[in-house]
């Protein structure tokens, strides 16, 4: 069988992220430790070149492959996504591997081929095919938590994340074979077909559903099925969770969108009510129980539990809205923007928590941010926005992608769902302003080592920086990105 | 958007005002602590130059927002910018770019740490306060709403007294909590009328059904209510108002409390008429029972500022009284107590701030007597108390007057109620004058004490002045927010009018109401 070239060229982006992978990782052993930025360097021109091709190819809907995979705005929307946070992970990581002691250049590899997993995920129009992405992005994610190999917590985080995600791996699997019983086909365009002909009560088609959105449950840590998220949060060094919380979250929630849209709208009243009650636990818990942390990672582990919730009232609203397409586009839209705000602001507040890293201490626990304000005005102002923003407070991105998301939720008949949402963002204020509390009401503790000079190494400034930005532009200035998320929604 | 005159000298007055302090904020985070203060001034004095223009060009016969200015800003929703002021704003922003640059005259030597942060956080307070004066897009109103909670948070927090962190935790959670429901109540009035726009005069225009009205009024209620704040929703004030810093106490009683009371007016009773006038009595009830309970607590409390905090609940009853008996004497003597209250009551906070200044303690014990010892401070304190009272000749006088006259109008019993707490008002206020001023002096500082230097009675003559101002010639005022408050009214006396039609002889649309409004203009009038 020979691969048609053209199919080949619509696969360009993955193509470059995957041989850069392959590339970084050949090049580690014979690189001199010195040399070895050098590795980080090139992963973020890949990334560049990939953006750019994405970004000119978009807007077009292309399929190749014989229609496993697909590039759509909607695809190309993820992948830009994609792009950026991967990119402010390596650029993250570059001076924390070097305080952790683990500065090895297959890190760098590992992250390339994960983000190629979650690239081939939001294109996939095949089950399978998703399936196969996921497994790719998983993979090197489960030897990334491990990264900290001397460290008992980190290849405690490994291990639980390795099972759990396996056991996830294998329901989603357990819905695939059920739709291929029913459907005779993975293709989504196919299992839309045989959807629509079965009838909206079939069974099989009803069990396989509930698997899937079980599978995919896992992968965005919504509740009951977060259980493993703390702990792989806490234990894994802090640039891997802040790529496992932004990265992995969004692309699963790209994928997962368009298997329920794609694949199985013709029963759309069946997962709306299941999601709704999913988006309703996830909020609770996640709120809930994120009060209660005295651990910042850990918090913001629940907090991200939290913000799936939030991105999940987005998937509900479009498909109760269901037949009237401007309001169903726009909880698609909603979810879009407010992933990539919250993957921005996470982003944020995890290279803070790097920062921290210093010496002796790890930097992660809310007793390390007591008197950052004095200890270095700049840390402690960037992660008082990136609180205010995953708090949903004025001027900044998190409120706009709230309002955006929590608009639509109205304009489909769902008002008590905005009240809700809006209620435990109240809620959650609480939990985030304890981290601005601490950094700026409490004076310094004596440690000395918690007393160490913070030096922050150029390129986590810039991410620091570009989280910053984004968060305050989108929040001040959002119509063009509003825009531009409306643009992209599957059709 | 009918009623918007865009006649406003073209010049964007009201965009200069409300981000001149921003943009001073900015400039203030390279420089020095020292010279901070020095920026810090200049930019407030300039906000307050740059608002006297309002004053003077603004138009008071006209009845429509004056200074308009509307942008785009978000195509979908359609969110603008836009921003104006009618004779219910204008005062009120005018207040705020008053106090602010006297906030950080006050502030000049008190606070000695971090003080470029406590500069930037009182600017950015200032163009969050300022924006929700002038916002006329229900987003653009929400965004300045909620940005001021994070600078007032960190001026309690940082800055206050001992147990500040509880304290700005309490206001912030308190805020916030109201504020939710304010946004989705927005949001919700946005989808019902149409989706067209976010402005509020549209969003007045439109009718929405009766049983949503309800629960919108008490939506806003929750967020307007807290901020006011309302009996029983209180309990965040005497915290807050005892922990923070001077410039921190002087900012929430004289322009905070106001936003709660303005939202009332620009939301609830523009939207909402039907719900306003069904519910209007609870709110009357819950204003009755603020004026006196926050009267009687002040009589128990020994702290000062914790008195001045209960004297805002019963002071702030009167507004919220005043606003709910739907007349024109009543708004306008609710707005008037507004502005009076935020002079009368940021001046005390003034006073004791530089009581405690001397004394280091905010008991009325520690602070007897020091009229012996500081003759131009006691002075200036008997003003403003007596002010507070509503001693006739003074501005606490007019504004109550007018919300009890309004009141004996619709509510003889409220307004007899009402009256009660102006009785121990002068309770509260002489009894603490009496101890204060001419009680016997702690022995251990007795004649310790300096007098007023310069710099501080300038910071009091400008409230002293409108003291007297308000009090013995009214009618600037009353003049500036006359013709708003009577086209507030109208409209809801209007809609009693299209209730009380067949609904079937009307024809359909905002046409059909503004031909109702010209046709009852001369009928409906006070």
């Amino acid at each position: 069988m020979t691969l048609p070239l053209a199919d080949l060229v619509t696969m360009l982006p993955e193509l470059i992220v995957a041989a850069t992978a392959c590339l970084v990782l050949a090049l580690d052993p014979v690189t001199s430790p010195r040399r070895r930025d050098y590795l980080a360097w090139m992963s973020m021109a890949a990334l560049a070149a990939c953006f750019i091709v994405t970004a000119s190819g978009m807007g077009d809907r292309v399929s190749a492959f014989g229609g496993l995979v697909v590039v759509d705005a909607f695809a190309a929307f993820w992948k830009l996504l994609l792009y950026v946070v991967t990119g402010m992970t390596i650029l993250l990581s570059i001076g924390y591997l070097k305080e952790e002691r683990i500065a090895l250049a297959e890190f760098h590899g590992f992250l390339l081929l994960s983000l190629t997993g979650m690239m081939v995920m939001v294109s996939g129009a095949d089950l399978l095919v998703i399936y196969l992405g996921i497994e790719l992005m998983s993979i090197p994610l489960y030897v990334l938590a491990g990264f900290k190999r001397f460290e008992a917590r980190s290849i405690e985080s490994s291990a639980k994340y390795f099972i759990l995600g396996a056991f996830s791996s294998g329901l989603l699997l357990y819905g695939v074979s059920l739709v291929f019983g029913a459907a005779g086909s993975t293709r989504l365009a196919d299992i839309a077909a045989a959807v629509a002909a079965r009838g909206l009560n079939d069974p099989m088609i009803l069990m396989a559903m509930t698997l899937v959105i079980v599978g995919f449950g896992f992968k965005v840590a919504a509740v009951p099925f977060h259980m493993w998220t703390p702990d792989v949060y806490q234990g894994a060094p802090t640039s891997v969770t802040a790529f496992m919380a932004s990265a992995s979250k969004v692309a699963s929630f790209g994928a997962w969108l368009r298997v329920m849209l794609e694949g199985f709208g013709g029963v759309t009243p069946h997962w709306t009510g299941l999601l709704l009650g999913l988006c309703l636990l996830t909020l609770l818990v996640g709120n809930l129980v994120a009060i209660v942390q005295t651990n910042v990672k850990r918090m913001l582990a629940y907090s991200g539990i939290a913000h799936a919730g939030y991105a999940l009232i987005g998937v509900v609203v479009a498909g109760w809205a269901g037949a009237d397409a401007g309001i169903s586009s726009h909880g698609v839209s909603g979810m879009m923007l407010y992933l990539a705000v919250y993957a921005l602001m996470t982003l944020g507040a995890f290279a803070v928590v790097a920062v921290l890293r210093r010496g002796g201490v790890e930097g992660e626990d809310l007793e390390d941010f007591t008197g950052l304000a004095k200890r270095h005005k700049g840390a402690a102002f960037l992660m008082l926005l990136f609180m205010v923003s995953l708090a949903g407070i004025p001027p900044t991105a998190g409120f706009i992608g709230k309002l955006y998301l929590l608009t639509g939720a109205v304009r489909a008949g769902l008002t008590w769902l905005a009240v809700v949402g809006l209620i435990f963002a109240a809620v959650s204020a609480f939990y985030y302003l304890r981290v601005v509390m601490v950094m700026y009401m409490r004076d310094p503790s004596s440690d000395p080592a918690r007393h160490m000079r913070l030096a922050l190494p150029p390129a986590t400034v810039v991410v620091l920086l570009v989280a910053a930005a984004g968060v305050i532009l989108v929040g001040v200035y959002p119509g063009p990105f509003i825009e531009f998320t409306a643009s992209a929604v599957l059709p | 958007m009918t009623d918007v005159t865009t006649a406003s000298g073209g010049f964007p007055w009201l965009t200069l005002v409300v981000f001149l302090p921003l943009a001073g904020a900015l400039a203030l985070i390279p420089v020095r602590d020292a010279v901070a203060k020095w920026v810090a001034l200049v930019v407030a004095a300039l906000t307050f130059l740059a608002s006297l223009p309002l004053w003077v060009l603004f138009d008071a016969s006209a009845s429509a927002m004056q200074f308009v200015e509307t942008h785009h800003w978000v195509a979908s929703p359609a969110i603008a910018y836009a921003v104006g002021v009618d004779g219910i704003s204008l005062p009120l922003v005018l207040l705020t770019t008053l106090l602010t640059p006297l906030c950080i005259v006050v502030s000049w030597t008190s606070i000695a740490t971090r003080v470029k942060e406590f500069m930037i956080s009182l600017l950015v307070m200032e163009t969050a306060t300022v924006g929700v004066f002038v916002a006329l897009d229900g987003v653009l109103f929400y965004v300045f709403w909620e940005t001021m909670l994070i600078p007032m948070y960190l001026l309690i927090g940082i800055w206050g007294g001992p147990n500040r962190v509880y304290a700005a935790i309490k206001f912030f959670l308190y805020t916030l909590v109201g504020s939710v429901l304010l946004l989705a109540a927005i949001i919700v009035l946005y989808v019902y009328a149409g989706e067209q726009s976010f402005n509020l005069l549209t969003l007045s225009e439109a009718s929405y059904p009766p049983w949503l009205q309800g629960w919108l009024f008490w939506a806003f209620f929750a967020a307007f209510a807290v901020k006011v704040p309302m009996f029983p929703l209180h309990t965040w004030l005497p915290d807050a108002h005892v922990e923070a810093p001077t410039a921190g106490s002087v900012m929430l009683a004289s322009v905070l409390l106001k936003l709660g009371a303005y939202g009332f007016l620009r939301f609830s009773l523009p939207m909402l008429p039907d719900a306003t006038r069904q519910f209007a009595v609870w709110v009357i009830v819950l204003s009755v029972a603020a004026i006196v309970y926050g009267a009687c607590m002040a009589l128990a409390q020994s702290d000062l500022k914790k008195l001045i905090a209960y004297s805002s609940v019963s002071h702030m009853g009167f507004v919220t009284l005043g606003i709910f008996v739907l007349n024109v004497q009543g708004i306008e003597g609710a707005v008037l107590q507004m502005v009076n209250h935020g002079i009368t009551t940021g001046a005390l906070f003034l006073c004791v701030g530089m009581l405690y200044e001397r004394t280091h303690s905010r008991a009325i014990a520690d602070n007897a007597g020091v009229a012996r010892s500081m003759p131009l401070f006691a002075t200036c304190l008997v003003i403003f108390a007596l002010s507070s009272v509503g001693l006739p000749g003074m501005n606490g006088f007019v504004g109550e007057f007018l919300v009890l006259l309004g009141t004996f109008a619709e509510q003889k019993l409220a307004a007899t109620c009402a009256a009660l707490g102006v009785i121990l008002a002068a309770a509260y206020m002489l009894w603490m004058l009496q101890r204060v001023v001419y009680g016997e002096p702690a022995a251990h500082m007795a004649s310790k004490l300096r007098d007023l230097n310069r710099c501080e009675i300038a910071l009091l003559a400008p409230l002293v002045a409108l003291v007297f101002w308000i009090g013995l010639y009214p009618k600037p005022m009353l003049d500036v927010m006359h013709a708003s408050v009577d086209r507030l009214v109208r409209r809801d006396a209007n809609t009693i009018v299209v209730d009380a039609l067949p609904v079937s002889s009307l024809p359909d649309g905002p046409a059909a109401r503004s031909f109702i409004t010209a046709g009852t203009e001369g009928v409906a009038g006070p």
